[in-house]
C-alpha cells in the first residue's frame, strides 16, 4: 500500500515545502533589516490590490504558464529540459519575424501566425538537443544548458547584425505594425462593463495559455500519446517492450516542450514589449522549473503556482521599489522553491510518511 | 602577429583559464564520486562574493579567501544534503543552488555596501597581486626566453600557481592513493565500496567538500585576483564552461587542462578581435567565439569527436538494495 | 572498527562454540515482517545450507548477519563471543565474507584493485598492490582459486568475477563464507566447479553458509540445512536425514506437486518458423549466431540454457524490440527484423503475446494501475479507444473481469502495480497476453520470484493455452520446469542452439553439458574440459 493518502502526496507536500521556503524567506528581509510581515502586505498590496497589480501578476503568470507546462511535458517522460530560456528566446524571435515580416489584417490572425513562429522555433530549438539524447545519448540537461547559451549568443548576433533598424544603437528590432499589438485585459473586459486598468501589460495570451493548460491535461491524462509518454517516464523498458519508441517519444515530448516554452513570446515580446529585445525572457525559463516543481508537473498544480510566482514577481517588483529589498529577493524564494520542492523532497516526504504510518497503525489497532 | 603579442594573449589565456580550471577539478572531484554538480556556478558566484566583502571589510585578501572557500563549502554541503542525505535530485538541487547565489549575493551586497549589488573596489592588500617570480625583471631583455619567462610565467597571482599545481596533484591522489581509489570507486558502483565496509555517504561527502573548496578559491581568484571587486553576476557561465570543459577532459585531470587552457584561449581571443583577423584572414563575430566552448561540448556530447563516458554511478543517489 | 565483544563467554567455549549462532533475530521493514524470531547455530568446518522461497526472508537475514540492516531483536554469537555487527565493517573485523547474488564490482578496475578496495595497506596504494599480488598467488595454491590480477573486471566472465568476489572475502582473512545464490548464473559444470572449490575451504576449516533455492545443491553439497517460510525458520535438519520432498514441503508449507499435470501434446501446423536468425548488439557483441528453431500450433518449446546465452535477445527479437537478421515467419507470413515494423505494436498485431523475463521493468509499469497496465501494449485497440482519447471506463472494466477470471488479489483495477505480491503481479501480465488469444505466445522466467500456489496456477493456463492449439515459446533458466512444462527442449549456448531433445528422452546431466556447448553427451566429458569451452566463449565475446 501507498504510505500517503493522495491527498497529503499532491496538497499536503508542496505546501509544506512552500512553507519553508516562505520561513526561509522571512528571516532573510529580517536579516537585512526590514519587517516581514509589512513586506508581505506591501506585496499582496501591489500585486492583488489594484486591477493595474493583477494585470502584472497574470501578465509574469502567464509567462509562467507557458515555460512551467514545457517542463512538466519533459518531466512526464523523464526528461530535464533546462533549455526552456533559450527556447522562449527563439521563440521571440519567431514572433520578431513573424510580426515583421508580414502584414496581418488582425491582431487574432497575427497571434495565430506569430505563435505558430514561436512554437516551431522552440521546437525547433529543443529538438535538437532532443535528438542527441534519443540518437546520441547526450545527456540531455547539459546539452539544453549548452543551448541557453547559444541561443542568447545567436539572438544577440541576430539582433545587433540583421535585425536592428539602420541608425539605432539599441539591440532590439523596430516596433511591430500596430495590427499586431494584442488587446490587453483593459481591452478585453471593458465590452463586459468590467474596469481594469489600461497601463497593466496582461493581454490576450493569458487566455492562449489557460488554454494550454487544459490542453495539456488532455493530452497527459486522456490520449494514447499521454500514456505513452508517461509509460516512458517511468519504465524506458517497459515502454519498449510495449512498442512504444524511446527516440518518438524523447522527440515528441520535447518539441511539444519546446514550442510550450517558445509560445511564451506571445506574452512578453508581442503581448507587452512589442518589439523584440535581448534578454526579453527575464529568466522566465528558469522560473519554469520552479512551477512545475512545485505544481507537481500537473497543468493544474502549473496553473496555480505560475500565479503564485506571477505574484511573487510583481509583488517583489513593489519592495524593491518601496524598500531596500531588492528585485533579486524573488531569485532567492525561486531558489528556495526548488530546492525544497525539488532536491529536498525527501527531507518533507520522509517525515510525514512516518506521522501516517504511525496514525494508521494507531488506527487499525484501534480498530483491533 | 609579433611575439610579444602572441606571449601576451597566452599571458592573458592563463588568467583566463585559471578559474575554469580550479572549478573544472572541483567538478571532477565531485562528479568522480557520482554526485553531479551544476551548481559549479553558483558556488564560484558566493565565493567571489564573500572573499571580495570580506577582503574590503578587513584589507586581508587572504581572511577574504577563507570567506569565500567558506561560502562555498555552505552551499557544497547544501547540495550534499539534499543529493547524499535526502538522496533528491542532484541536478535540480544544482540549479537550486545557482539561483540562490545569485540572489543573496546581490541582496547581501546590498545589505552590506548599497552600491546596487557590488563591492567597494579592492586595493592594497584587499587584492592578491601578480608574484614577480626570481629572475623575472633581469630577464626580461632576453630574446625569446625573457618575455616567455617575464610575462608569461612570472607575474601572476599566487592562486593562478595553485590552480597549475592542483593538476598533478588531483592525478596522484585520484590514481595513487587509497582515497582516489575509493573515491573513484564510489563513482562507479558505491555497492562495492559498500559492501567493503566503508562509507559511501562519508566518501562522497568528502568528495563534495573537495568540490567546494576549489571552487571556493575559483570565486576567490575571479574578484580579488582577477577582478578588483565584485559585481553582479560576475562568474558569468563560467560554471558551466567549466562543466564544459570537465566533459571535453572526459573526466581526468590533465586533459582538464589542456581544455580548460583551450576555452582559456577562446576568451582571449574574444577580447583580441584584431588578433583573430590577423590570423586567419577574416572577421569573426565576438558572440560567435563565446558560444564555442558551448558548441564544442555539444559536438563532443554528441560523440562525434571521442565519446565521453562519465561515471557510471554519476547521478544516482545511492539506495541499499534488499 | 572492532566488533564489541563483551565478556560473557559461554563455558564450553573454544573448541566446540558454533561458528555463527544467531539467537531470537526479528526485522521488520515498515508493515512487512521479513525476519520472525530466528535462530540459527552453525558448527566451524561445515557447509549449512540455507533454502526458502522467493521472500522467505533468507537474504534479510544474512543482510543483517554482514551489518547491512541491524536486527530490531535478537543476538549475534560468533565463536562464542557476543558480537555487535552495525556495519560491513564490524561483519568482516568478526571475520565474515559474503558473495552476494549481483556482484559487487568495480567494472573498469583490475581483479587486483577491487580486491583491496577497502583493505588496503596504508595511503598509497603501491605497496598495497605489490602486497595483494603476494597474496593473490597463495590464494591461487591454497584453493585453486586462478585469476588474472591485472584483467579488467568487465573484461572477464560471471564466473571468473564470482572468483574474483570469494578472493576478495578470503583476502580479509574471511572464516565464515556467505554465498547468496551463487549459481543463478553459472552452468552446470561452473557450479560444480564452485562446489569444489566450496569442498576445499571447507576442508581448510572454513565456515560456508550457502543461500539457495535449489533443492538440487542443498542436498549435493551441504551438511545441515535451514528452511525458511514466510520469515520464519521452519526446520534445521542434518542433509544426510532428508529428503528433497521434505524440504520441498518445508518450504512451502504443503504438500507440492512437483510434476504438472499434462496430456500429450496436438501438434498441429508450423507457427512459427525461424532460420539462420542473428543479433548484434549495441557493442557490437554477436548475441544470435544462426538461431534455427520451429514452434508448431499446440506445442510448448522450451528453450533451455544458463541465462546470458541469447535467450532474452531471442525474446526480444521475436517480441519486436531488438534488431535482427534472417528469416522469421510466422503462420508463413515474413517478420520484419529491422525495418519501422519491427516493433511491439506490429508483432501484436500479428498475433504475438509476449510475457517478458522481467514483469518489474519490461512487462509492467509499476506507477501504473492494473488497469492501465491491462491497456499497456494494447492501448491502441479500437476497444479501448473513444475518438481521439482514451476510453479509461473500458478498460477498467475489462480489468475487472480479466482479474476475476484470473484470481488476481486483491481484485482491485485502480491498486497500482508495484503493490501487488510478485505473482498477483505476474497474473496480471499473464491475463493481459494471453486473453489477447494470440497464435503464439512468448514467455520468459513465467515464475521466476512467483510464490508456489501461484506457480502452479500459471504453469496450469500455459498448459491450457498449448491445449486450444496455441504455439508457446518457453524460456526459463530453472531446468525443473523446462522438463515439466515442455514438448520439446532447445539448448541454447553462447548464441546458437547446441541441440534439441525431448523431455522423456532426456535428463538434467545431458541437457547441462549441452548448456555448456558439449554436443557429444554421450562421451565422458572432464571439468576441465566443460571450463575451457566456457573460458572460449567469454574470450570470443570479448573480442567481437
Amino acid at each position: 500500500m501507498d504510505v500517503m493518502p493522495k491527498w497529503a502526496e499532491v496538497v499536503l507536500v508542496p505546501l509544506i515545502s512552500l512553507l519553508l521556503a516562505a520561513i526561509i524567506s522571512a528571516l532573510v528581509i529580517l536579516a537585512i533589516g526590514e519587517d516581514p510581515v509589512a513586506a508581505v502586505k506591501l506585496m499582496v498590496t501591489g500585486a492583488l490590490g489594484s486591477t493595474y497589480g493583477w494585470g502584472y501578476t497574470l501578465y509574469y503568470a502567464t509567462n509562467f504558464m507557458f515555460t512551467g507546462l514545457a517542463v512538466s511535458i519533459a518531466f512526464h517522460a523523464r526528461l530535464f529540459n533546462i533549455g526552456g530560456e533559450g527556447q522562449a528566446m527563439l521563440g521571440g524571435l519567431g514572433v520578431a519575424l513573424a510580426c515583421l515580416y508580414i502584414p496581418w489584417p488582425h491582431w487574432s490572425l497575427a497571434l495565430i501566425g506569430a505563435a505558430f513562429m514561436a512554437g516551431l522555433f522552440g521546437a525547433v530549438w529543443a529538438a535538437i538537443p532532443a535528438w542527441l539524447q534519443a540518437k546520441r545519448g547526450s545527456h540531455i540537461v547539459i546539452t539544453t544548458i549548452m543551448f541557453n547559451f547559444i541561443a542568447a549568443a545567436l539572438l544577440n548576433y541576430v539582433l545587433v547584425n540583421m535585425l536592428r533598424p539602420k541608425g539605432s544603437m539599441d539591440p532590439a528590432t523596430a516596433r511591430f505594425p500596430d495590427a499586431t499589438n494584442l488587446p490587453t485585459l483593459h481591452d478585453l473586459l471593458a465590452p463586459l462593463g468590467i474596469a481594469f486598468s489600461k497601463a497593466a501589460p496582461a493581454n490576450v495570451s493569458l487566455l492562449v495559455a489557460v488554454a494550454a493548460c487544459f490542453a495539456l491535461w488532455v493530452l497527459i491524462w486522456r490520449t494514447r500519446l499521454g500514456y505513452e509518454i508517461r509509460a516512458y517516464g517511468h519504465s524506458e523498458s517497459a515502454a519498449r517492450y510495449a512498442g512504444i519508441s524511446p527516440v518518438k517519444i524523447t522527440m515528441i515530448a520535447m518539441i511539444i516542450s519546446g514550442a510550450l516554452a517558445g509560445m511564451m513570446a506571445t506574452n512578453n515580446v508581442m503581448g507587452e514589449a512589442e518589439r523584440l529585445v535581448l534578454n526579453s525572457t527575464e529568466g522566465a525559463g528558469f522560473i519554469g522549473i520552479a512551477v512545475a516543481l512545485m505544481g507537481r508537473s500537473h497543468p493544474l498544480g502549473v496553473f496555480i503556482a505560475a500565479i503564485l510566482f506571477g505574484f511573487l514577481y510583481q509583488g517583489g517588483a513593489e519592495l524593491a521599489l518601496w524598500t531596500s529589498i531588492p528585485r533579486e529577493l524573488i531569485v532567492v524564494i525561486q531558489a528556495l522553491v526548488i530546492l525544497f520542492t525539488g532536491a529536498l523532497d525527501n527531507m518533507v516526504r520522509i517525515p510525514l510518511e512516518k506521522v501516517f504510518l504511525a496514525l494508521r497503525r494507531r488506527k487499525t489497532r484501534g480498530a483491533g | 602577429m609579433d611575439y610579444l603579442t602572441f606571449i601576451q594573449l597566452l599571458d592573458s589565456t592563463v588568467r583566463l583559464a585559471t578559474p575554469l580550471l580550479l572549478a573544472c577539478l572541483a567538478g571532477l572531484f565531485s562528479e568522480r564520486a557520482g554526485i553531479f554538480d551544476i551548481g559549479l556556478e553558483g558556488k564560484m558566484l558566493a565565493a567571489a562574493f564573500f572573499s571580495a566583502a570580506i577582503a574590503s571589510l578587513t584589507g586581508n585578501v587572504w581572511i577574504g579567501l577563507m570567506a569565500g572557500i567558506g561560502a562555498s563549502l555552505l552551499l557544497s554541503g547544501l547540495h550534499g544534503l539534499a543529493s547524499i542525505t535526502f538522496r533528491g535530485n542532484q541536478l535540480i538541487s544544482g540549479v537550486a543552488i545557482n539561483f540562490l547565489a545569485a540572489g543573496m549575493t546581490v541582496l547581501i551586497a546590498q545589505d552590506w555596501f548599497q552600491q546596487g549589488g557590488r563591492t567597494p573596489s579592492l586595493v592594497g592588500g584587499a587584492r592578491f597581486e601578480g608574484i614577480t617570480l626570481p629572475g623575472a625583471d633581469a630577464m626580461a631583455d632576453t630574446p625569446i626566453i625573457g618575455p616567455l619567462y617575464s610575462e608569461l610565467i612570472s607575474g601572476h597571482s599566487i592562486l593562478v600557481y595553485l590552480a597549475f599545481a592542483a593538476v598533478p596533484l588531483t592525478w596522484w591522489l585520484l590514481y595513487r592513493t587509497r582515497f582516489g581509489l575509493r573515491l573513484r570507486a564510489v563513482g562507479e558502483n558505491p555497492a562495492s565500496v559498500d559492501t567493503a565496509g566503508i562509507s559511501v555517504v562519508g566518501l562522497r561527502y568528502a568528495a563534495v567538500g573537495i568540490c567546494g573548496i576549489l571552487c571556493g578559491v575559483a570565486g576567490a581568484y575571479l574578484s580579488t585576483a582577477l577582478q578588483a571587486g565584485f559585481v553582479k553576476d560576475m562568474s558569468a557561465g563560467r560554471g558551466f564552461i567549466a562543466l564544459a570543459a570537465l566533459i571535453f577532459a572526459k573526466w581526468r585531470p590533465w586533459y582538464a587542462l589542456w581544455a580548460t587552457l583551450l576555452f582559456g584561449l577562446f576568451g582571449a581571443l574574444e577580447t583580441r578581435p584584431d588578433v583573430i583577423e590577423a590570423l586567419i584572414g577574416m572577421k569573426v563575430q565576438g558572440q560567435l567565439l563565446g558560444a564555442l566552448p558551448y558548441i564544442m561540448t555539444v559536438v563532443i556530447l554528441a560523440g562525434f569527436v571521442g565519446k565521453a563516458i562519465p561515471p557510471r554511478a554519476g547521478g544516482e543517489p545511492y539506495v541499499k538494495e534488499r | 572498527m572492532t566488533p564489541e565483544t563483551t565478556t560473557e563467554r559461554q563455558a564450553t567455549a573454544a573448541s566446540t562454540a558454533p561458528a555463527i549462532e544467531l539467537k531470537g533475530i526479528s526485522k521488520a521493514f515498515g508493515p512487512v515482517q521479513a525476519n520472525k524470531d530466528i535462530s540459527i547455530r552453525v558448527m566451524p568446518g561445515t557447509i549449512h545450507g540455507i533454502i526458502g522461497e522467493n521472500g522467505a526472508g533468507k537474504s534479510t537475514l544474512m543482510s543483517i548477519l554482514y551489518g547491512f540492516y541491524k536486527a530490531d531483536k535478537g543476538e549475534i554469537w560468533i565463536n562464542g563471543s557476543r558480537t555487535e555487527i552495525p556495519d560491513s565493517q564490524a561483519a568482516i573485523a568478526a571475520g565474515i565474507g559474503m558473495v552476494f547474488q549481483h556482484f559487487k564490482l568495480v567494472e573498469n578496475f583490475t581483479v587486483l584493485e577491487n580486491i583491496i578496495l577497502g583493505a588496503e595497506d596504508g595511503r598509497l596504494l603501491k605497496p598495497s598492490l605489490a602486497k595483494a599480488r603476494r597474496t593473490l598467488v597463495e590464494l591461487a595454491n591454497d584453493y585453486g582459486l586462478n585469476v588474472d590480477p591485472d584483467a579488467l573486471i568487465q573484461d572477464i566472465g560471471v564466473g571468473m568475477q564470482q572468483r574474483v568476489e570469494i578472493l576478495k572475502a578470503l583476502y580479509r582473512q574471511a572464516d565464515i563464507l556467505i554465498l547468496d545464490e551463487p549459481t543463478g548464473v553459472l552452468t552446470p559444470a561452473e557450479a560444480d566447479q564452485l562446489f569444489r572449490i566450496l569442498g576445499r575451504l571447507k576442508s581448510e576449516g572454513k565456515t560456508i553458509i550457502l543461500i539457495t533455492h535449489k533443492l538440487r545443491e542443498i542436498m549435493e553439497t551441504t551438511d545441515t540445512v535451514s528452511v525458511m517460510r514466510r520469515g520464519e525458520m521452519t526446520a534445521t535438519v542434518k542433509t544426510s536425514e532428508t529428503s528433497p520432498a521434505e524440504l520441498a514441503e518445508l518450504m512451502v508449507g504443503r504438500k507440492v506437486l512437483l510434476r504438472v499435470d499434462k496430456t500429450p501434446a496436438q501438434t498441429g501446423e508450423v507457427v512459427l518458423d525461424i532460420k539462420g536468425l542473428t543479433v548484434i548488439d549495441d557493442k557490437g557483441v554477436e548475441r544470435l549466431r544462426g538461431v534455427d528453431l520451429q514452434v508448431c500450433a499446440g506445442e510448448i518449446l522450451g528453450i533451455a540454457g544458463v541465462a546470458g546465452n541469447g535467450q532474452s535477445e531471442l525474446l526480444e527479437v521475436l517480441g519486436g524490440y531488438q534488431g535482427g537478421t534472417g528469416e522469421v515467419r510466422l503462420n508463413g507470413e515474413l517478420l520484419d527484423l529491422t525495418g519501422h515494423l519491427s516493433d511491439g505494436q506490429s508483432r501484436r498485431n500479428h498475433g504475438i503475446a509476449h510475457v517478458p523475463e522481467d514483469r518489474q521493468r519490461e512487462g509492467l509499469i509499476m506507477e501504473y494501475q492494473a488497469w492501465e497496465n491491462t491497456a499497456f501494449g494494447y492501448h491502441h485497440d479500437p476497444a479501448y479507444r473513444a475518438g481521439l482519447l482514451m476510453n479509461n471506463t473500458a478498460i477498467r472494466d475489462d480489468t475487472t473481469g480479466k482479474m476475476e477470471r484470473f484470481d488476481v488479489r486483491p481484485p482491485n483495477p485502480k491498486l497500482a502495480a508495484k503493490n501487488f505480491s510478485g505473482g498477483n503481479q505476474q497474473k496480471i501480465v499473464l491475463a493481459r497476453e494471453i486473453e489477447r488469444n494470440p497464435d503464439l505466445l512468448l514467455i520468459g522466467q513465467p515464475t521466476r520470484g512467483v510464490d508456489i500456489g501461484a506457480i502452479e496456477f500459471i504453469h496450469q493456463q500455459i498448459v491450457a493455452l498449448r491445449d486450444q492449439g496455441k504455439a508457446i515459446l518457453l524460456v526459463s533458466v530453472e531446468l525443473e520446469e523446462i522438463l515439466a512444462l515442455s514438448d520439446r527442449i532447445a539448448v541454447m549456448f553462447d548464441g546458437r542452439v547446441m541441440g534439441e531433445r525431448l523431455p522423456q528422452d532426456t535428463d538434467e546431466k545431458e541437457l547441462g553439458l549441452l548448456m555448456a556447448g558439449i554436443t557429444d553427451t554421450d562421451a565422458p566429458h572432464s571439468v576441465a574440459e566443460v571450463e575451457a569451452n566456457l573460458a572460449k566463449a567469454a574470450s570470443a565475446e570479448k573480442r567481437t
